[in-house]
């Protein structure tokens, strides 16, 4: 989101208070109540992790926030988690609120725990509550409080509740950093003997230090050779003998140590009810991943989903709308009379309101075409994240994506690549292993046509429907026969596959309206501007003549495909933004130039072909251009290739006319 | 009964043709053995088996001792490959090298450390031997990974067994943590498992790292 990259430097004055917890235990929405609906969402320096920061006012001062990513240890694994702790280390927020799940309380506690032993000034927000009760789960948070030393407050973020709390608890946060934790005594000596070597100063307490520098922690490692210097080695030394001494076993002792410390801290703190409730959700969610049950389940929410409510409903009856009337009958003939009456010049008249003009084309492809694809695409995605639907799409999936050599973790850059392929690249960051990343990168630059196309081809090819069954079966086999080779030949290990399933929930309205604004104001900022530039470049090609030959030059091109030498612009086109090289295409059945088996090869060819530049820039950032330039290749060639056979195939089987 | 490496191999190969595909006999020549074989006669001489024109046949004894040398050979590259995580053809060559030192009881106090295994790494069965019949009938279930649980039931974490240290936590971070309890929701496509109020869903080959403790309702 290179758009909107807010540094991390902040006036020394603005007070920080972090939110740091598990994934999926309401941060975000904590993150949106506290600073209202204003975000900025930016990279954090040096890796592709985002960190959403918002302004917030709290007993009449003014706050950072700021959301990290979920973290399930201060010890961290992932890219993720790293971020979030390198907020903690590097920006001394003045308030950590840890945000966790209530009804997994028990667990998630062992990380509150953490983070008090890290010296760090923590508020505890026990959220979800409204579930927990639901549950038949209840809690007795003062007792809770009294044993930590530290703010506990119950909450419930998604309905309001805690918050006023949770602000008073953060204004009114004093210097006590919670009560001491104790491990057994073996641990103890362990970690004395660790931190007397800790000379340096850090952010976390040395006892803190001590533990993650036992537990191997490269960064903290990093750090403590760089505050030590030449004292380092003597700590290292001690760190490889206790490690030797304590084997294999570390890991499992403390975690073992800290598991039963929060059993003593939440005794008497829960009470659970006897037995376990069934809450529709439950029931919904086993419904959603057993195969029997769950794929047509799937089928219904993408049916419903994607082919009526975005397919039909938005490029249907909304682009019908807003571009064939508004846009045609009435801004784009009042634009033009108003600006060829205006301006004298011919050519800014063509720039603006020409053929190719940024307004007549530019403005109506995004606003009449583009914007209510993508909108709707996104209000559909988003009620499916909220629901907690994606992780067990996932599952469900995991066997037949690992003949791809992925895991079923990829199926969310996948389904929104159905959506925006561009931000759906951007996403594979999210998976575990460069391999993982590099296939899916390659699978969305392909085969996966993105909501603005797809929902052009589908009215394209809605006239033909053997045309359509047959661009279905080509992405389809070629998404498989791609996949299956990339799995098999790409080097690297099988992924593994783990993911928590949240409870199944109703999405709540505002929450999705928010995420699909978010959404739709970082797609707007990256390709509202190609857009333009688009057009731009359209224009110059047209009074220079460069347009021309540009189509003659790819004359032999589109003949050894079948397609008369128009469509070359459509693919032109498609090199700025494949939806706009859809659009293209549908300009040129509108006036009568492809018949069925040609606007078939077409619309194959453009699927599959480059992708769009907002996509094969982000390819470079999170890829590099080595693997982005081979994909490039591989994609241009297959795409033609793949029409040169299906045209020939049509023609001589006559399948299509 | 003391053989020779030699002899116990020609066993195992015999047990695999004769019990395991259904051959009626062992051709020695599979094994490219010369006719007069010094193990061969030893065999004979211990009327374990039977040269009849040419061809290997057991006798019943020697069907027994076929039995318990395969179940060594099994045992030993279970050992390689679940205790020592030696893999792949080494693994192999060092059960074969090992297999012959589980004589006299060793064999059985190696099957109660691995837990009585139904299977070997390539999934062919090892033949029960007393001991994995006694400890069934005393009703000792054990431990077994979580791949063995029918959807529903429930039991105790007992350990996980994983050499990356970066899973292990990962899973440790998941609430997979010695003495909680785990149901077991589902077994496909993924596994899904329940340990507290959270559920969780992991593939076949993290399943089989989660060693369970079976807990009888």
């Amino acid at each position: 989101m290179s758009a909107s990259a807010v540094t991390p430097d902040t006036p020394q004055s603005l007070r920080r208070v972090a939110l740091v917890g598990n994934p999926n235990v309401g941060k975000s929405v904590l993150f949106n109540a506290l600073t209202g609906s204003y975000v900025t969402v930016s990279n954090y320096p040096g890796t592709s992790v985002e960190v959403s920061r918002g302004n917030a006012t709290i007993a009449d001062e003014a706050w950072q926030v700021i959301d990290t990513p979920g973290m399930y240890a201060v010890h961290t694994i992932t890219e993720e988690e790293r971020v979030a702790r390198e907020i903690l280390l590097n920006e001394k927020p003045d308030v950590v609120l840890h945000v966790l799940d209530a009804r997994n309380l028990e667990r998630m506690l062992a990380m509150t725990i953490q983070l008090i032993e890290a010296g760090l000034p923590v508020v505890l927000v026990v959220n979800i509550m409204d579930e927990a009760e639901r549950m038949g789960l209840s809690f007795d948070l003062s007792l809770l409080q009294q044993r930590l030393g530290i703010p506990v407050i119950a909450a419930a973020t998604a309905r309001k509740r805690g918050i006023e709390e949770i602000k008073t608890a953060i204004a009114g946060l004093g210097t006590s950093c919670g009560l001491p934790i104790s491990y057994s005594r073996l641990l103890e000596r362990d970690i004395a003997e660790v931190s007397r070597l800790l000379l340096g100063s850090y952010v976390l307490s040395r006892r803190a230090m001590a533990l993650l520098l036992l537990q191997g922690d490269e960064e903290v490692s990093g750090l403590a050779a760089q505050q030590e210097g030449e004292r380092y080695p003597a700590l290292a030394e001690k760190v490889r003998e206790i490690a030797f001494e304590r084997r294999e076993s570390f890991h499992l002792d403390l975690s073992m140590e800290r598991k039963e410390i929060v059993t003593r801290l939440v005794r008497g703190v829960i009470s659970l009810p006897d037995k376990r409730r069934e809450t529709w959700g439950s029931r919904l969610s086993t419904l959603a991943v057993q195969p029997l049950t769950g794929i047509p389940l799937l089928l219904l929410t993408l049916y419903f989903g994607l082919y009526k409510f975005v397919g039909d409903f938005g490029a249907g009856t909304l682009v019908d709308f807003l571009e064939g009337e508004l846009f045609e009958k009435l801004f784009n003939p009042w634009i033009t009379n108003l600006l060829t009456g205006w301006i004298p010049w011919w050519w800014l008249q063509e720039l603006l309101v020409g053929e190719y003009g940024i307004i007549t084309l530019g403005l109506r492809y995004a606003v009449g075409i583009i914007l209510p694809i993508v909108t709707t695409f996104f209000i559909f995605f988003s009620i499916l994240e909220d629901a907690g639907y994606l992780p067990r799409l996932a599952l469900l999936v995991d066997r037949g994506f690992k003949w791809f050599g992925l895991s079923g973790r990829s199926v969310i850059p996948m389904v929104l690549g159905f959506g925006c392929s561009t931000m759906a690249t951007m996403v594979t960051r999210t998976l575990e292993t460069v391999r993982e990343r590099v296939i899916a990168t390659l699978l969305l630059a392909l085969a996966i046509p993105c909501s603005a196309q797809l929902g052009v081809i589908l009215a394209l090819l809605a006239r033909t429907p053997g045309g359509l069954l047959v661009w279905i079966a080509c992405m389809t086999l070629l998404f498989v026969l791609v996949g299956v080779l990339a799995g098999k030949l790409l080097p690297g290990e099988a992924p593994m596959f783990y993911m928590e399933l949240p409870p199944m929930r109703l999405p709540q309205l505002s929450n999705v309206l928010t995420k699909t604004y978010t959404r739709m104001q970082w797609y707007f900022l990256e390709i509202l501007p190609l857009f333009v530039l688009a057009s731009v470049l359209m224009w110059l090609g047209k009074i220079t003549g460069g347009m021309e030959k540009l189509v003659n030059a790819m004359t032999p091109l589109m003949q050894g495909i079948g397609l008369p030498k128009e469509a070359a612009i459509a693919f032109i086109f498609g090199f700025f933004r494949r939806d706009y090289g859809a659009a293209g295409l549908y300009d040129l059945q509108s006036k009568g130039l492809l018949d069925g088996r040609q606007l078939t090869v077409a619309a194959v060819t453009l699927t599959l072909f480059i992708p769009c530049v907002a996509q094969f820039l982000m390819m470079l950032k999170e890829r590099g251009w080595k693997v982005s330039l081979a994909i490039f290749v591989f994609v241009s060639l297959l795409a033609f290739g793949s029409g040169y056979l299906l045209n020939q195939l049509l023609v001589t089987t006559r399948l299509l006319g | 009964m003391k053989l020779s490496e030699h002899a116990e191999e020609i066993l195992e190969a015999m047990w695999i043709a004769i019990e395991e595909e259904g051959a009626a006999f062992y051709d020695p020549a599979r094994m490219q053995l010369p006719e007069d074989d010094a193990a061969c006669r030893e065999l004979t001489a211990k009327s374990l088996v039977e040269l009849r024109h040419g061809m290997l046949y057991f006798r019943q004894e020697g069907r027994e001792e076929g039995k318990k040398t395969i179940r060594r050979h099994r045992l030993a590259e279970r050992l390689m490959m679940d205790v020592f995580n030696i893999k792949g053809d080494e693994g192999d060559d060092k059960a074969c090298q090992f297999e012959h030192l589980l004589n006299e009881g060793v064999d059985t106090k190696l099957c109660t450390m691995l837990n009585h295994p139904a299977t070997c790494p390539h999934g062919k069965p090892i033949p029960p031997g007393d001991c994995c019949i006694e400890a069934r009938q005393q009703g000792d279930l054990g431990v077994v990974p979580l791949t063995e649980f029918r959807s529903g039931q429930e039991g105790e974490i007992a350990y996980i067994q994983t050499d990356d240290s970066k899973k292990m936590q990962k899973l440790m971070a998941m609430g997979v943590l010695p003495g909680n309890r785990i149901i077991l929701v589902q077994s496909f496509p993924s596994y899904i498992f329940r340990v507290g109020f959270s559920e969780f869903a992991i593939d076949t080959a993290l399943a089989r790292e989660i060693f369970v403790r079976k807990i009888e309702r």
